[in-house]
């Protein structure tokens, strides 16, 4: 159905909710089908579903994509309780229906336990991972299957782009983005509504919209879970971008390891024509907007807004000079406005809820909400959302639940390989824009990777300094150059061959990478090195003078031995040993010849009494 | 219009005029200031890959480091060429330089001149003396139109070459011989077969129907009497004896 | 590849020169590797240097010059996967195939690469053969699934 005005929209809108009120209290399942969850196994709970329900099923069912507890996937809520189960399998699957959704009772085993109080926990709302959290932008996932639009109707879809169109100017729009304060949240933090501004008034006929999913930051994934879940929130905010900048065309760059995004927001455009949201005089309003879709090649520094542009013009990602902005002359050097997917995804909430109402989240300088995926060493790992101002003390440990193992937390890093490592002392800090730069990191796009006391940080920078070589287009000799000489310093360290001089060394080299490179790729290489020397000198100080490595991590630097007191001589570490440099019989206790030793660690991974030390 | 307008701005305190929208480094060149550059060549476009043209450059009340030669020039920009922050990276530029370019007297020399004898970096021997300023890939495509040299890959595993390593569009022309900085591309000529070594580009030259001196490779003029849509036996004559026989 | 198929893909993306990279995207997941006559193809249906086809095909990592083995083994080298031991797992794989990332096994059965973030940090650290995510590994589930697959390509 093709809607030509504001009115039928609402009158689809209220034909879909009668008809959803009418079942109101209708059994229904929804299971997340994203590919966080598809990796633990989804796809099979969701065919043992279609299985079991059978085509002619009084029971609603409904794949949609992200909840954000990554950690408990496969995550499978009951309607109409909101019943949370949590690492649901195949097998699962018919007790569920039977006895959840036909009977209402709930099957313990699938809820989940929170480790503190070993409570058993029903409903999504009172997870301790969920409580705190904001779930301004992220929280609709879970109501909505991707691939049916009505979905996004029936949750208040395009009524933003229906007033934006029909109640607001251009002039206002783009006003009321910039009183928002809404900040680029791919890692830039540029004031969204100024590039707006500068891109509406360039001179020039043509002006295109990009919307960045290039998300290369390791470890990150809130840009993917967003269009693989709710591609039509980052479309609308597209539209209504286009609209106040007077663009017609616009481009959604998807990076090529993400296919079911890809699929996803495919559907969606196709969806949003059929219905009149995209393509020529949308609503009946007169404003002609469409969109393409254009697929990334697997480079990092195709992020880069320049190199982003050369990559859609069918050229390698490499960036260009921006002395004349983007917003001038960009793609094709026509005017472009480029802005990442949360920040895309942010504009109808701020056009339906207004400036005051959005402007109360947050922080004086970062207002709203920010998706961050909280991995690594951390018990409860998944996208969250927060409000801007909360501290990192109360992600790690209200929200993340701690360090596993009951380990001791070290640091988090935040804003992936241009970021940097913020340690325990500084956990109260604030997600904010400023607060993070300052203390020598960056908000970046979300990414923030937790690390215990069995992290080694200099592994930690030599590991980033390795992406950022790997992933330097190599055009600037201070980026290229620059990066693979701090790894050479980094990899000789890691391997007992530092020499004095070789921080002040990284010191330098560093300070050149930033100055001279032209892009942000560049430009933030050395922060990862210069962090964990700010935060973690003593840590390449034991390297470098003691050839000894703190965390027990660089190969070169530990030694791994049988505790002969704890070992029971079951042979399994001597049989599964790669380089048989495992003595010992049944009833002796094994030793490990060092000479032979190459430090892989499976020893300690098959040991059943944990009797392998590591110095 | 606005392209001929006239700009006046400062480089080292003094004033200066250019059309607006040139690029700076030539503008400072001419005015005799001293700003080393490696990438940059008046006959190609600029690309700003060597970064040691970089200046400091003040608009607007905010002061940013660039590189001078892809930077248009406006009224009022206030540029500083030797700065204690450009001094300092030019220098780590060159030492990074040097230890792709050892032997290259070009960047031996510029080292020098900024007190660096050696590099503290080891020497990678796979550059073979290229500094990747990309000069010969530009004027190959943007000059000579032959486009027989490209980069390759990204990083630090970026170089230029022919594509798959054959160099089937070379027409052996000299040009990227002649604009390489440091050198390391040689043009040599034995009997009748003319190599550009480092493409490994081998071709046959034409002898001159006057003089019998080969003096250009078949190939290239075929490439010429193509494009400029000449007779077959335009290019019987050597230089020398066409310009006698006029 | 078949002159039909390539005009087939190249009609798709409207033979519009701006199109190469997807345009070789689609050769690369027919072929699984670019073949360089097609890429000369390209190069001239297009009126694009080959020159610049083969800067893109060595720039970006989708692309593979050489054909790619019938099992792809990918290693995510991703910051979580980091942290959570994923280089000694790359090392384990790298010992028992004989090769480095980016490289093919003699017999074209294996292709081991890495990926530098799959994004399903929840199940750290990922190795995915064939498309199927295999999470929460250790070196030694890695080896015995590997020799899983190549027990089960032997009897097929």
């Amino acid at each position: 159905m093709h809607l030509k005005s504001p009115e039928e929209l609402e009158q689809l809108r209220t034909k879909i909710l009668e008809e959803r009120k009418a079942q109101e209290g209708k059994k229904g399942i929804v299971l997340c089908t994203g590919t966080g969850c598809r990796g633990a196994g989804a796809l099979e709970v969701y065919e043992a579903f279609k299985k079991e329900l059978g085509s002619k099923s009084a029971i609603d069912f409904k794949s949609t994509c992200c909840h954000g507890f990554c950690e408990r996937g496969p995550i499978t809520v009951v309607e109409p309780m909101g019943t949370f189960y949590q690492r649901v399998t195949p097998d699962d699957v018919p007790h569920i229906i039977a006895e959840t959704v036909q009977k209402g009772q709930i099957i313990e085993d699938l809820l989940y336990q929170d480790p503190k109080t070993e409570q058993k926990i029903p409903t999504e709302k009172d997870i301790p991972f969920y409580k705190k959290q904001h779930r301004l932008v992220f929280g609709h996932n879970r109501l909505i299957d991707p691939t049916r639009i009505e979905d996004y109707v029936a949750n208040g879809g395009y009524q933003a782009l229906a007033k934006a169109l029909f109640h607001l100017s251009p002039d206002e729009i783009i006003e009321e983005v910039k009183r928002a304060g809404l900040r680029g949240r791919g890692g830039g933090g540029f004031p969204a509504g100024r590039k707006w501004e500068s891109c509406r008034r360039a001179p020039g006929d043509l002006r295109y919209v990009i919307c960045n999913c290039d998300e290369g930051d390791p470890g990150a994934y809130m840009d993917r879970s967003l269009m693989e879940g709710n591609p039509h929130r980052v479309l609308e905010g597209m539209i209504i971008g286009a609209y106040a900048i007077g663009s017609r065309e616009g481009y959604v760059y998807v990076r090529n390891e993400y296919p079911l995004a890809v699929e996803n927001v495919g559907i969606a455009i196709e969806q949003a024509h059929k219905m009149g949201f995209l393509g020529q005089n949308i609503l009946g309003s007169g404003f002609d907007f469409d969109v393409k879709i254009s697929k990334g090649g697997g480079a990092f520094v195709a992020g880069e807004s320049t190199a982003l542009m050369a990559s859609i013009e069918g050229y390698v990602a490499e960036p260009r000079a921006k002395h004349i902005h983007t917003v001038e002359s960009g793609l094709w050097d026509k005017p472009t406005n480029l802005n990442n997917v949360e920040t895309w995804a942010n504009v109808p909430v701020i056009i339906e809820k207004g400036v005051d109402w959005y402007s109360k989240i947050g922080t004086e300088g970062s207002k709203g909400t920010k998706i961050f995926s909280l991995v690594g060493k951390i018990n409860n790992t998944g996208l969250i959302e927060v409000p801007m101002g909360m501290t990192l003390r109360e992600i790690v440990y209200d929200i993340g639940g701690g360090i596993p193992g009951g380990k001791r937390f070290k640091a988090v890093q935040t804003g992936g390989p241009s970021g940097g490592c913020i340690p325990e002392e500084m956990l109260d800090l604030p997600v904010d824009f400023d607060a993070l730069t300052k203390a020598g990191s960056m908000m970046g796009s979300g990414g923030m990777i937790v690390m215990d006391e069995s992290t080694c940080m200099v592994d930690v920078a030599k590991y980033f300094t390795h992406f950022l070589k790997d992933e330097s287009c190599g055009k600037c000799t201070s980026c290229r150059d620059g990066t693979l000489r701090m790894y050479e310093i980094l990899d000789a360290i890691t391997k007992g061959k530092g020499k004095d001089g070789d921080i002040e060394l990284l010191e330098e080299i560093g300070w050149a990478t930033t100055e001279a490179s032209l892009c942000a790729l560049g430009g933030t290489a050395a922060n990862p090195v210069l962090s964990t020397i700010r935060y973690f000198r003593d840590e390449y100080e034991a390297h470098i003078r003691d050839k000894r490595c703190p965390a027990g991590v660089c190969p070169d630097l530990i030694t791994y031995t049988i505790d002969p007191e704890a070992c029971i001589a079951c042979m399994k570490c001597k049989k599964e040993c790669p380089t048989k440099a495992i003595t010992g019989e049944k009833k002796v206790p094994h030793e490990i010849i060092q000479a032979k030793c190459i430090k892989c660690g499976t020893c300690k991974e098959v040991c059943p009494v944990d009797a392998v030390k590591v110095e | 219009m606005s392209e001929k307008e006239l700009v006046k701005f400062q480089i080292d305190g003094l004033e200066v005029e250019a059309e607006k929208g040139q690029m700076l480094l030539p503008v400072a060149l001419e005015y005799g200031f001293e700003i080393p550059h490696l990438c940059y060549h008046e006959a190609v476009s600029p690309y700003g890959a060597c970064r040691l043209c970089l200046v400091e450059v003040t608009k607007g009340g905010r002061t940013k480091m660039t590189t001078s030669c892809n930077y248009p020039v406006d009224a009022g920009i206030e540029v500083a060429t030797a700065t204690e922050n450009v001094l300092r990276a030019r220098r780590m530029i060159l030492e990074l330089l040097l230890a792709r370019a050892p032997k290259s007297e070009h960047i031996v020399k510029m080292a020098k001149a900024m007190g660096i004898e050696e590099s503290r970096f080891s020497v990678i021997e796979e550059a073979d003396g290229c500094i990747l300023c990309g000069l010969c890939e530009r004027v190959c495509r943007e000059v000579v139109g032959a486009n027989a040299i490209t980069f390759v890959s990204r990083g630090d595993r970026r170089e230029v070459a022919p594509p798959f390593w054959d160099p089937l569009a070379c027409i052996a022309c000299g040009a990227c011989v002649y604009v390489c900085p440091t050198d390391c591309i040689k043009m040599e000529e034995h009997g009748d077969e003319r190599t550009i070594v480092r493409w490994k580009r081998t071709l046959k030259m034409q002898p001159c129907q006057s003089c019998g001196k080969p003096f250009a490779p078949q190939f290239q003029l075929d490439w010429i009497i193509d494009r400029a849509q000449l007779s077959k036996d335009f290019y019987e004559l050597c230089p020398v004896c066409r310009k006698q026989k006029k | 590849m078949k002159s039909a198929q390539l005009e087939k893909i190249l009609k798709a993306h409207d033979n519009q020169s701006s199109n190469v990279l997807a345009i070789l995207q689609d050769i690369q997941a027919t072929k699984n590797y670019l073949p360089r006559k097609t890429l000369e193809e390209v190069a001239e249906k297009l009126q694009i240097p080959l020159a610049q086809i083969y800067h893109l095909a060595t720039f970006y990592r989708a692309f593979s010059l050489t054909p790619r083995g019938r099992h792809l083994v990918t290693v995510c080298t991703g910051t979580a996967c980091h942290v959570k031991g994923a280089a000694s797992i790359l090392n384990t794989l790298e010992r028992e195939l004989k090769v480095q990332p980016g490289e093919t096994t003699g017999d074209q059965e294996y292709t081991l690469e890495t990926v530098n973030c799959l994004g399903s940090c929840a199940l750290a650290p990922l190795v995915v053969i064939d498309g199927h995510y295999h999470g929460r590994m250790l070196g030694t589930r890695a080896l015995s699934l590997l020799k899983g697959e190549k027990d089960a390509s032997k009897k097929s």
